[in-house]
């Protein structure tokens, strides 16, 4: 039982994780309806910068508590992690909104490709730790061990989480970003800004993936070709939540975060676990296409 | 018209490619597949630095003299992405370029593909690292191949000096975590499961995992809860500091040992305390080595301000014992280097003799290394002979 | 600018009216006399050394690119559908003709015939990867769109995944051991077969059904063409061929691994289809060699080459997001009675084929 229960804690870790890439993927499809396939790679800068400003803290900051250089290493990567998003929306996926879709996936793939890239190019591919900015410290609740730093992942994740949720629902860049994802061509007549909007969108979007970056690079390496595995999962999350729904985003997470713990544990080889992620994919792509909490869409024939 | 401007571009291009790719005189072309990128880029660097320092040195000297006359070695460098396919890729890209003979790659899953690419176009190649056995053993006849050599001990030997090691330390139950995708990790696991089942200890855990994977905590979670008191992770450099952390995370207390693939300063940048004081099995060691090594040793410090680590020395015994051969057969013909190379029975490297019995497989001693992560070192802890 | 423009008409046109004295026979002549000549060449220049082994390896790459790049044009472009997972069928292919040429072929005694067998173990793995494109053809009934290439996409995971879980044919490790059968040669037959039978059905009635699905598929079904059996016949033929390639490339890298085969793979074909112009044979091929030719001239620049790839992609997809072509087409593949007389520039997204009759006349080089 015992066991059981530490493998749920190691699930909500991963999964914190992706549910917060997948959140990315799902605002960024229900306003422009763009599979965003570079959001992984934009995670993996996310980590890079956090890696960088991490390390200059610690190296030439004044002894600051580690929380505060947390926080600051977190701000930092979100900030460059949504300017980068909405630079790459600017001139990459703007142009093309009124062309083909195909288009825009292609580019989507080009931006990925050329981010994981020049980062492999720039910075080499050897993998790494961001600095233990806060020290771990290890220890068992109820018989599960557990450590500092998984708890953090764990709350800061659903505290941002909840943030977003809260900004959706009640505020009114939420309100638009939710309408515009209803009604592409009336919503602008009504006065809203589409492109701000949509900037918009796509900066909150990769600052939510950007904590996530900084709380993943404490726990793993980071080196240049992650992004694009996460980034698949992310993906598949956030079409299983329904793609477009933010809370469906987080519950696709935190579902694959358990398909990627307790895959190994159930079957014999760790190898499986695309194999079920992504026959569940498929099923239930089959049996509910608009995934566990999204709404079918209508076509005017 | 612009569309056939633009394939009268591209042929025009591609001529000027194929002229260019014409030997130079007096040029002896050995080709280098390496990891410089992926997930193991030090083995990459280490190997490529070795081997340009190897070639360095003989060409300041003059070159190589062969029926007569003196050749300068050209190093041709192919990155294979420590990807399987693409070391195929790579090594087919070296044998289109015309080179003499491959060194490399380094990794077992990606020597074995190429291995399989040289032997088909029968091109000679040696690879430094490669310890699978599968290396030089054909697929599908089962019988060694002709053109594949390698300058290490292969794992059916390191796999029992592992399973012995554990058993030294006083491992009881041992477990196994290792990357089911990768010919290496894979192939040591087994002989060191066989073994250490052989020398009455059965394995109580044997757990898998994929090259990339960065958590391992349901696979360690299993270990622990099994009662193992010992952990076996044949694992490349990169990943082991991962799994050493997240296993005491999770409350392992047990000891842990690895293979070769370990053999990195960057696992102790990497891992920290948590790797203190850790044994693993691998080729040499700088404390104890010969005066020909520290030559070696001292060249290579000059050259690049750090000590050079297995891949780099076993890397310049490969070059040494290609330029050997190529010297014994008289001419620039890959045959003839193939027929030089079986004949070869003994070679005295930086990283020990090398007996040849008839295969490509040299006979070797293996050491025992200590993590030292104070220090930023390896310690030499003892030999063991075959 | 209109300098050269001027001077390229002019050259076309002199070329025109020679090309138009010449007799009857010899104009009927030039496409099968040039197909021949590239056979002939395809044997004896590597046997020759005319053409260095760098080259030869390029051209291979090439051939196996054009096919692949064909066939999912086949679905992609003339279907309008969007398929991303063409590699699982690649995959399907690679390793089906893998096994017949390792263990199958000698268990049979046959192995002296290997060399002989080789397009028999290419059939089978494409006919084995047509009946995986079945898989693909059922949903694409209910979904369009992106939920398709989210489907097509799991469908090219799963083939991997279960790829690497098959302890047999070596996992995630790969499988090796076929003989190096694939020649410049075979390449060049596989490449002229396959652009012939796509050609060919696409002027057909199947060709045509799939192009109206692509523009409004549930106006198509209103005026009695069979989606359904159209959406099978383009799903199946173009994993038929996308196998024949994977086998192609098997036989030449003599070794797969499921990795070689994942999305990163789909992805390159997918850049070639749309670089080269959806809907349009004669763009196929030149996205493929452009694509291939191009990632071989970067090479120099190590891994640079893969940082501008894929901008230069990027700018050509918001520049001319029709690729290089567009949607025309060379005029010899297009049958006569198929060629509007005015090619209006490429503002027009397309041309819609005269729905003449079933009839067509294949390779005509007639103006």
């Amino acid at each position: 039982m015992q066991t059981f229960f530490q493998q749920i804690l190691n699930a909500l870790q991963l999964g914190s994780v992706y549910a917060l890439i997948a959140l990315g993927y799902s605002m960024v499809y229900g306003i422009i309806t763009l599979i965003n396939f570079a959001h992984g790679d934009i995670f993996m800068v996310s980590t890079y910068v956090a890696f960088f400003v991490g390390s200059a803290l610690m190296a030439y900051a004044f002894k600051l508590p580690g929380i505060i250089t947390f926080l600051l290493t977190m701000l930092a990567s979100m900030f460059f992690t949504a300017f980068l998003a909405v630079i790459i929306e600017r001139f990459a996926y703007r142009p093309l909104r009124k062309a083909p879709r195909v288009s825009a996936v292609i580019t989507a793939l080009g931006v990925g490709l050329f981010l994981e890239n020049f980062t492999l190019a720039t910075i080499g591919p050897h993998p790494r730790f961001l600095p233990p900015i806060i020290p771990v410290h290890r220890f068992t609740i109820w018989g599960i061990a557990t450590s500092n730093i998984q708890l953090i992942i764990i709350f800061v994740s659903a505290i941002v989480m909840f943030l977003l949720d809260t900004i959706v629902r009640r505020t009114m860049v939420g309100m638009a970003m939710r309408a515009i994802s209803w009604d592409k061509f009336t919503v602008p007549l009504m006065g809203v800004p589409m492109d701000r909007i949509i900037s918009i969108t796509f900066a909150l979007g990769a600052s939510i993936a950007a904590v996530g970056g900084t709380l993943y690079g404490f726990v793993y390496t980071i080196d240049p070709y992650m992004g694009i595995r996460i980034g698949w999962w992310a993906f598949i999350s956030a079409v299983i939540g329904g793609i477009g729904n933010i809370r469906g985003a987080m519950l696709g997470g935190y579902l694959l975060g358990l398909v990627e713990i307790f895959t190994p544990v159930i079957l014999p080889s760790s190898t499986y676990r695309d194999f079920v992620a992504f026959s569940l994919l498929l099923l239930l792509l089959i049996f509910r296409p608009y995934g566990l909490l999204g709404r079918p869409v209508t076509m005017k024939v | 018209m612009k569309r056939l401007a633009l394939l009268v571009g591209i042929i025009v291009a591609l001529s000027l490619i194929a002229a260019s790719c014409a030997p130079k005189p007096g040029v002896i072309k050995i080709g280098l597949n390496a990891e410089l990128t992926g997930g193991i880029p030090v083995v990459g660097q280490s190997c490529k630095n070795a081997a340009e320092l190897f070639v360095e040195e003989v060409n300041k000297a003059g070159g190589i003299e062969v029926g007569g006359r003196k050749y300068t070695i050209q190093l041709i460098i192919e990155d294979n992405e420590d990807k399987a396919e693409s070391a195929a890729a790579a090594a087919l890209k070296l044998h289109t370029a015309g080179v003499l003979l491959m060194i490399g790659p380094n990794a077992s899953r990606n020597a074995i593909p190429a291995a399989e690419v040289a032997e088909a176009n029968k091109m000679p190649m040696i690879s430094p690292w490669s310890t699978n056995p599968k290396t030089t053993i054909d697929a599908k006849t089962g019988k060694p191949k002709k053109y594949v050599f390698r300058a290490c001990f292969i794992d059916d030997f390191q796999g029992v000096v592992a399973a012995k090691l554990g058993v030294e330390l006083g491992v009881k139950k041992p477990a196994v975590l290792f990357d089911v995708a990768s010919e290496y990790n894979k192939g040591i696991a087994e002989v060191f499961k066989k073994t250490v089942e052989e020398l009455g200890y059965p394995v109580v855990a044997y757990e898998t995992y994929t090259t990339g994977d960065k958590d391992f905590s349901a696979q360690l979670t299993k270990i622990i809860a099994s009662g193992a008191d010992g952990l076996f992770l044949p694992n490349y450099y990169s990943e082991v500091p991962l799994q050493v952390q997240q296993a005491r995370k999770l409350g392992f207390k047990g000891i842990i040992f690895g293979s070769d693939s370990w053999g990195n300063l960057e696992l102790i940048d990497l891992c920290g305390m948590d790797c203190d004081g850790l044994y693993f099995t691998t080729h040499y060691a700088p404390d104890i080595a010969t005066p020909q090594a520290q030559a070696f040793i001292k060249a290579y410090e000059a050259k690049y301000g750090k000590t050079p680590d297995d891949v780099a020395a076993l890397t310049y015994d490969a070059f040494g014992i290609a330029v050997t051969a190529i010297k014994q057969a008289g001419k620039i013909d890959r045959e003839a280097v193939v027929e030089a190379l079986r004949k070869i029975t003994r070679y005295e490297g930086v990283t020990g003799v090398l007996e040849y019995r008839g295969t490509g497989d040299p006979v070797k001693s293996a050491v025992v290394l200590k993590v030292d992560v104070p220090g930023k070192k390896f310690t030499y802890y003892t030999t063991a002979k075959p | 600018m209109s300098k050269v423009k001027s001077l390229i008409s002019a050259f076309k046109e002199r070329w025109d009216a020679f090309y138009s004295s010449w007799p009857e026979p010899v104009k009927k002549a030039t496409v099968p006399g040039l197909l021949v000549f590239f056979f002939l060449a395809s044997i004896f220049f590597p046997k020759l050394g005319i053409i260095n082994l760098y080259w030869q390896q390029v051209l291979i790459y090439v051939g196996i690119n054009i096919i692949l790049t064909l066939s999912l044009n086949l679905v992609n472009g003339y279907m309008g559908e969007f398929s991303v997972g063409h590699a699982g069928f690649m995959a399907v292919g690679a390793y089906v003709s893998s096994i017949l040429t390792v263990w199958v072929f000698p268990k049979l005694g046959l192995s002296q015939y290997i060399p002989y067998l080789f397009p028999l173990a290419l059939i089978i793995g494409g006919l084995t990867a047509g009946l995986t494109g079945l898989i693909i053809a059922f949903p694409s009934f209910r979904t369009r769109g992106d939920y398709l290439a989210i489907v097509t996409l799991s469908w090219n995971m799963i083939v991997k995944s279960v790829l690497e879980n098959i302890e047999a044919i070596g996992g995630p490790r790969g499988f090796m051991g076929m003989p190096k059968l694939t020649s410049l040669a075979w390449v060049y037959v596989w490449v002229i077969i396959t652009i012939w039978l796509i050609r060919n059905l696409v002027y057909s009635n199947y060709g045509r059904g799939a192009l109206s699905i692509r523009e409004d598929e549930i106006a198509a079904s209103l005026v009695s063409v069979d989606t359904r059996t159209v959406k099978i016949v383009t799903f199946v033929i173009a994993s038929f061929f996308a196998g024949i390639a994977g086998g192609l490339f098997a036989h030449v890298l003599v070794f797969i691994n499921p990795r070689a085969f994942s999305i990163l793979k789909s992805t390159d074909i997918l850049v070639m289809v749309y670089l080269g112009g959806i809907g349009s044979i004669g763009g196929s091929i030149l996205g493929a060699t452009v694509y291939t030719v191009l990632l071989e001239l970067l090479r120099p620049l190590q891994v640079w080459r893969w940082v501008i790839g894929p901008l230069l992609l990027v700018f050509l997809m918001i520049f001319r997001p029709h690729g290089i072509m567009g949607m025309r087409e060379w005029k010899f593949l297009v049958p006569p009675e198929e060629r509007a007389e005015s090619w209006r520039k490429e503002r027009e997204l397309f041309v819609l084929p005269k729905l003449a009759s079933a009839k067509t006349n294949p390779l005509n080089p007639e103006k």
